[in-house]
């Protein structure tokens, strides 16, 4: 696929034209790999059939249809007892409430139906993460419903009550000795003074967190440099430079929901008249195509082991100071970054995710330099989100191992699978006398505990959360206790001979800490409602002089290398499964990485260069091996992977997590390093060798791929758009007879009216960060199959939006050779695609029994029950967006993922069917919402109101660039969107076949200089490209 | 016997007419100024379940003649507090609670003298109605009786025809036959046979004729065939469906006889998808005082004493690919219950009416005229729908054909 000025391509094998990739892009159905022959060459398979396969099938069917003859089966239709007064069957509660896991965070609501949450969607009331809400914590919901969670607390392996277990734990507790409480980050002001009450009763408890993507070294750094302990508030928004070094500040940093939002704001542009022109511009230095390099103008490859030194050679040259060269690449752009940050002063930024604290000072020092603080960075405002104490943990580690821990308590975190001395806590364990933990699971740390007293899921428990001073936001439970569950803090309370009723203490707190006044009563049930209390910030402050720069320049100069020649390992984390918490969440494990699109593994990412130079090809299984340890995982190549670096995703290889979980890749937190007491991911050198063996990784990168045709993706750069609002526009021309015209000149449809709605969406490419929170919160929505990794190397993944990201260099499309050197380091442009609600659909002009049709409001329909299956409809389709059902995966023993157990089901939308096998299905454009938006409209006499009606995807969406609504309101924000972009950005993907979507795209604009040659260059090209038609 | 009951009836009416004539006298004395039409609706929703606005007692009094046993002070203070009302020691009050069994009425706080006095001149006109309304009833209930004896009357005539064309046939088949051995010389024979072996002879040469055999062949053919796709039709069609109950609740006693708002109970029917099937409390607001000792009840008794739903057995199941709506249909639509479930007031055990297929529904939304009054939403549509054509709006002329309305 390619435009007039880029080419862009989904993955290496589709640049490279390989044999496989030709073949399937021919085919929709992809070829399937015979792995048991007997077994899948039957009729399920859709490749062929024989006469065999023909009897079977007439077979059954005269079955089925005696079958259905017989009596239909008693259906039980059961009433409450005694109703709740303002609840009724088939109508939604929702209740606001907190997910607050490991000091990720976001306010939410939660959906109920009938007493069970069926989906979780973001608070825009708050103001912290103004109702972002990210694809884990959209994911968290089906957690609620793990069938492998522990039903009643354990002692040992055994099933134990709670009065045995609390009287045992209660009495080893008063015995005396030193008591540590080990938990991740802790979000919860009353959690932390309920551990204050422990303390009081057991004096000798400490109490330690750790954070496995540690912030600790910014802690100490901040401490360091100004004497605040603490992390400080970002604005991304008002920042007009930012400068990202080794920081996934979107993806996974601190609080990417949050800066997600605040980014996308400052990179907002308009192209009415008048309107803002100007954004943000990004320039990011790292080793990994991370979530947040992938968005920026600017990004350039470094090694781990250069990581400190650019962020001294930034200083240095914002200062004026020399500095050391670390590549000419590198410092060209560094000169660069220098030069802009220092001429946006005071509207600037510089963020690293290093968990180095001498780096994190030179960072400070930067900063401070551009007045940073006070403008974007705020210290008066502290945030919570990590509070781990990197040393204090390595302390606890060595004080378990040395026997002089009698009592262990683990709430929240798992810390023999994911802390790198995790072995070493393992051994140690054993000599505690008395360990519990709070976790939900038998898993790889509680497994190994005295007891297990399993806190419920965080929908089914009161709780509150204090993300930044002075937000604070209530957790509710929206469900009663599905197991027999207690809450951590009832826990403690329990045993330290207090009232264990939580919701007594939390509301007591909230009046004693938070709230206070004389009307308690009305404030509380004012922030039950919703769902936050926000006292608001204080006003921003500057920060004194940075100190300690000079310790911190000679520390950088001694651990880090120019010029390191050796293969350096890195970790990092994915978007999606994050630290491997959420591991047992089918969900996560098929939701594509952002970057490498692949699911259901981890695996070793190395540079086209660095592959071919070590002689090892993508699926090839390598060990990878760093200071004595090592891992065997397959390869990917991955373009933007800095030459002479493997990068592995952390949260995976769990032994003890569930079915869906156990045995996904590869564990590989003890290749962390711990420098100075700081966990680091960057693992240091070692080396690759090939095992011989393959492993396929299941990446969804190149399905669906749209035929060569032009106007997929139309981009420009920031000063062209300033000239032109409609730079980079591809307008598609067809010759007749009559001369050139436009594709939606001649027609051979008559279209259909629209007179009451036409639905539509708006998808912004400039904000869309690529992130996924509409992929999973889609899924939960319109209860999209997991289908399991086999499924999906073969193809068949069900998801019904998928977010294409393509890849492109700035060669010249005739240009072969350039291709390769930029595919090093390739632009990355992210493309959410659902069906497009085509106003002359392909699809429905195909299907044989009018299965598939299209609605007086703009919307193609698919009436699964009336589909035969022949997937001409998915054959004709130029998006590639239809799925077909290729197993009862609700009802399959090989699909053994929460739809095949009752548990499991309860996560089910009961207003959205369960697709059987046999049938197309694809984006609705979440039709069951405008059904009942229409209808709560009509009950009260009016017409909707713009936004009461938001589909799954543009309400999931944080940063905004998915606007769903009415077109034939001129008052919604869709139609002003589209008005003020028809003479701009707006464009309809693959214009010139003239489907007519209902979907519009806005071009992505790049805050990129204008190469004056290129552009002359561009410029005949699209004279001569115009000249050919 | 028909003819008795007829006269039954009649003399029935002509005692209820004197009873009606003699009430609309009483009353007319005291005439109040409270808007009826209010009164009723809000009687309907709040009293009903408890009283009647006649004589006969429900949960609580009926409250015929209210007026002249207690003053409007009274009413309206009783109305607000009862509670109050009998702790301040008032003689009539602690002697009504006495009366039903120490059961408190339920507060109505928020009421005041004119939602008392609206309800009090509903309360009038719905006995002053009295005096109409049966000498109606007993006139459908006489024109009814005579239908059905019309009816059977059809019947007879029609089988007396079908002979009688049958006797015709046979008649003109002699004829025939007569004439064609004419034809063939065979009349001056006379010595044919008998008429029956004629007839054999007959049939034997039409059973040899190839043209009739097909026929006979096809016919069978396509009578099998079309009785084979009737019953496919009616796979799944649970018409007429009427499985027993775990409690035998009587529709015809609740919605007929005491005509409770079907709203009462299916509280979910103006909302939302499921009308809802009440659940025990709502049973409980009149029967934790009537019919206690019934064995019926008692189930329910024990329903909440167990703490186990009842388990009632669902008579209309849709399948699960299609979405219906009580709320449009019923809020935004404006149908009546009956138009659906049939003459539900009449049904002792709750019986499926209607088929629910697919071209059952379609068939509705093609005939049904869009109830758009007063409903903002429609607005634009109507006008639309005027400028093109001069019919009325129909549910199909708005998409409601779509597939995508019910399924997804």
């Amino acid at each position: 696929m390619e435009n007039q000025t880029k080419r862009y391509w989904k993955g290496l094998e589709e640049l490279r034209n390989d044999e496989t990739f030709v073949k399937n892009a021919h085919n929709e159905f992809g070829s399937f790999e015979l792995t048991n022959s007997s077994e899948n060459k039957s009729i399920v398979d859709g490749i062929g059939s024989d006469r065999r396969d023909f009897l079977k099938v007439l077979g059954f069917g005269v079955a089925a249809v005696s079958l259905a003859a017989c009596e239909a089966p008693i259906r039980k239709a059961v009433p409450y007892l005694n109703k709740p007064v303002d609840t009724f069957p088939s109508i939604a509660d929702w209740y606001a409430s907190t997910y607050a896991e490991g000091g990720d965070y976001a306010s939410i609501l939660v959906k109920t139906r009938e007493g069970r949450p069926v989906k979780i969607e973001g608070n825009k009331q708050s103001s912290v993460s103004k109702g972002g809400v990210s694809a884990r914590a959209h994911a968290s919901l089906l957690a609620l419903y793990d069938i492998e969670k522990l039903k009643g607390p354990k002692k040992g392996d055994a099933d134990a009550d709670w009065d045995v277990i609390d009287k045992e734990i209660s009495a080893q507790l008063a015995k005396g000795g030193q008591i540590r409480i080990v938990s991740s980050t802790i979000l919860s002001p009353s959690t932390k003074a309920v551990i204050g009450d422990f303390t009081a009763k057991y004096p000798t408890t400490k109490h330690i967190s750790y954070d496995v993507n540690s912030a600790s070294g910014l802690i100490k750094a901040n401490a360091d440099s100004f004497g605040k302990a603490v992390l400080p508030s970002y604005d991304f928004s008002k920042a007009k430079v930012i400068v990202g070094l080794s920081c996934d500040f979107l993806g996974t940093w601190v609080a990417p929901d949050a800066f997600s939002t605040q980014y996308a704001r400052g990179r907002k542009i308009s192209s009415v008249k008048g309107g803002n022109k100007s954004m943000s511009r990004h320039f990011q230095f790292e080793t990994t195509l991370s979530l947040t390099g992938s968005n920026a103008d600017y990004r350039t490859t470094i090694k781990p082991s250069q990581e400190g030194l650019v962020a001294l050679a930034l200083y240095n040259k914002i200062t004026g100071n020399g500095s050391a060269s670390l590549g000419a690449e590198v410092d060209k752009m560094l000169d660069k970054a220098a030069k802009e940050l220092k001429a946006a002063q005071g509207a600037s930024l510089v963020v690293s995710g290093s968990n180095d604290a001498s780096v994190q000072v030179v960072v400070n020092a930067i900063n401070q330099t551009l007045g940073s603080y006070g403008a974007t960075i705020d210290l008066g405002t502290p945030a919570y989100f990590r509070q781990g104490d990197d040393a204090a943990m390595n302390t606890l580690i060595d004080e378990v191992k040395g026997g002089s821990v009698s009592a262990v308590i683990f709430y929240g975190c798992n810390p023999v699978y994911d802390h790198p001395r995790g072995a070493e806590l393992k051994e140690g364990l054993s000599k505690v006398a008395l360990s519990v933990s709070f976790a939900d699971r038998a898993d790889e740390t509680s497994s190994l505990c005295k007891y297990i007293a399993p806190a419920p899921h965080y929908l089914e428990s009161w709780g509150d959360a204090q993300p930044v001073a002075g937000f604070y936001s209530l957790q509710q439970p929206a469900i009663s206790l599905i197991y027999k569950t207690r809450q951590a803090q009832s826990s403690l309370l329990k045993w330290a001979g207090l009232n264990a009723d939580f919701y007594a203490y939390l509301r007591n707190y909230w009046k004693a800490n938070v709230i206070g006044g004389a009307d308690f009563e009305n404030a509380w049930t004012k922030a039950l409602h919703d769902g936050i209390y926000e006292k608001g910030a204080v006003a921003a402050s500057g920060a004194g002089t940075v100190a300690g720069v000079e310790a911190a320049v000679a520390a950088i100069n001694s651990a880090y290398k120019a010029n390191a020649s050796g293969l350096e390992v890195v970790l990092y984390e994915k978007v999606g499964m994050g630290i491997g918490a959420l591991a047992n969440n089918p969900w996560l494990q098929e939701f594509p990485d952002p970057i490498t699109k692949a699911c259901w593994d981890n695996y070793a990412c190395v540079s086209q260069k660095t592959a071919k130079e070590l002689g090892i090809a993508q699926d090839d299984v390598v060990k990878v091996e760093v200071k004595g340890k090592s891992v065997e995982l397959p390869v990917v190549i991955q373009p933007g992977q800095a030459n002479g670096t493997v990068a592995i995703a952390i949260g995976y290889g769990r032994e003890k997590a569930g079915k869906a979980g156990n045995g996904v890749g590869v564990n590989v937190y003890p290749l962390a390093q711990l420098k100075g007491g700081a966990v680091s991911f960057s693992a240091g050198e070692g080396t690759l060798t090939k095992t011989g063996d393959t492993h396929k990784v299941a990446q969804t990168q190149t399905h669906d791929t749209v035929m060569a045709r032009k106007s997929v993706l139309q981009e420009a750069r920031l000063a062209e758009y300033q000239k032109d609002s409609k730079a980079g526009r591809y307008f598609p021309h067809v010759v007749t007879s009559e001369g050139v015209k436009a594709p939606g000149e001649i027609s051979l449809w008559n279209g259909y009216e629209k007179p009451n709605h036409s639905w539509g969406l708006a998808i912004d490419l400039n904000s869309c960060t690529g992130c996924g929170a509409c992929v999973i919160s889609c899924q939960a929505e319109n209860n999209v199959s997991v289908v399991g990794r086999q499924e999906v190397i073969n193809r068949r993944e069900m998801h019904w939006i998928r977010i294409d990201r393509y890849y492109s260099s700035d060669a010249p499309v005739d240009d072969l050779s350039g291709l390769e050197v930029a595919s090093e380091n390739p632009e990355v442009t992210f493309q959410p695609l659902m069906c497009q609600h085509c106003g002359n659909a392909p699809c429905e002009t195909v299907c044989p029994v009018l299965a598939t049709t299209h609605s007086t409001e703009g919307l193609n329909q698919m009436a699964y029950n009336r589909c035969v299956g022949t997937r001409y409809c998915a054959n004709n389709c130029p998006y590639k967006v239809r799925r077909f059902n290729w197993f009862k995966y609700f009802d399959n023993d090989k699909f053994d993922y929460h739809f095949n157990n009752d548990l499991g089901k309860m996560v089910i939308n009961p207003d959205v069917t369960v697709r059987s096998r046999g049938v197309i299905e694809k984006c609705s454009m979440c039709v069951q919402r405008i059904q009942e938006g229409k209808l709560n409209a009509k009950k009260e006499r009016r017409r909707p109101i713009d936004g009461e009606i938001e589909v799954a995807c543009s309400q999931s969406c944080p940063t905004e660039a998915i606007v769903f609504g009415d077109m034939n309101d001129p008052s919604s924000r869709i139609s002003k969107l589209l008005a003020e972009e028809k003479e701009g950005r707006a464009f309809q993907m693959l214009d010139e076949i003239n489907v007519k979507p209902q979907i519009t795209y806005l071009t992505k604009i790049r805050n990129k200089d204008v190469d004056a040659s290129k552009a002359a260059a561009h410029a005949e090209h699209q004279h001569a490209e115009h000249g050919g038609h | 016997m028909k003819s008795s009951l007829f006269f039954k009836k009649m003399r029935n009416i002509s005692r209820l007419l004197v009873v009606a004539m003699l009430t609309t006298v009483g009353f007319s004395a005291v005439a109040q100024d409270g808007d009826a039409a209010n009164g009723e609706s809000l009687f309907n929703n709040n009293c009903k379940a408890c009283h009647s606005p006649k004589d006969e007692q429900v949960v609580g009094p009926g409250l015929k003649g209210i007026q002249q046993r207690r003053d409007l002070a009274w009413l309206v203070k009783w109305v607000k507090n009862p509670n109050g009302v009998i702790q301040s020691g008032d003689e009539y009050a602690v002697a009504l609670y006495n009366k039903f069994g120490k059961a408190q009425m339920t507060a109505f706080p928020a009421y005041g003298e004119t939602e008392v006095k609206d309800i009090l001149a509903y309360i009038e006109k719905a006995n002053t109605a009295v005096a109409a309304a049966p000498a109606a009833a007993g006139a459908t209930a006489a024109a009814g009786g005579a239908a059905a004896e019309s009816s059977d009357l059809f019947t007879y005539i029609l089988v007396a025809l079908l002979l009688v064309m049958l006797l015709v046939l046979g008649v003109l088949l002699a004829i025939v036959s007569i004439l064609s051995k004419a034809v063939s010389g065979e009349v001056g024979a006379g010595d044919g046979g008998s008429f029956g072996d004629k007839l054999r002879n007959g049939l034997v040469a039409m059973s040899k004729n190839s043209a009739i055999r097909s026929a006979t062949v096809w016919f069978f053919v396509l009578m099998v065939t079309k009785a084979t796709l009737d019953g496919l039709y009616g796979v799944g069609i649970q018409q007429g469906y009427a499985p027993k109950q775990p409690i035998a609740f009587s529709h015809k006693l609740h919605a007929g006889q005491y005509k409770i708002d079907c709203n009462y109970c299916h509280t979910g029917v103006n909302r939302g998808k499921s009308a809802t099937i009440p659940s025990a409390n709502i049973c409980m607001n009149c029967h934790g005082v009537i019919k206690k000792e019934s064995p019926e009840i008692q189930k329910i008794y024990s329903a909440i004493e167990e703490n186990k739903p009842i388990q009632w057995v669902r008579v209309h199941n849709l399948p699960d690919l299609a979405y219906f709506n009580h709320a449009q249909h019923v809020n935004v639509g404006g149908l009546q219950c009956q138009q659906c479930h049939g003459e539900i007031q009449t049904m002792e055990v709750v019986q499926q009416r209607s088929t629910l297929t697919m071209g059952w529904c379609i068939d509705c939304h093609r005939k049904t005229d869009v109830n758009t009054k007063e409903n903002a939403y429609y607005d634009k549509l109507v006008q639309l729908h005027a400028e093109k054509s001069d019919k009325p709006l129909k549910v199909a002329d708005i998409g409601g054909l779509e597939c995508s309305k019910c399924h997804y």
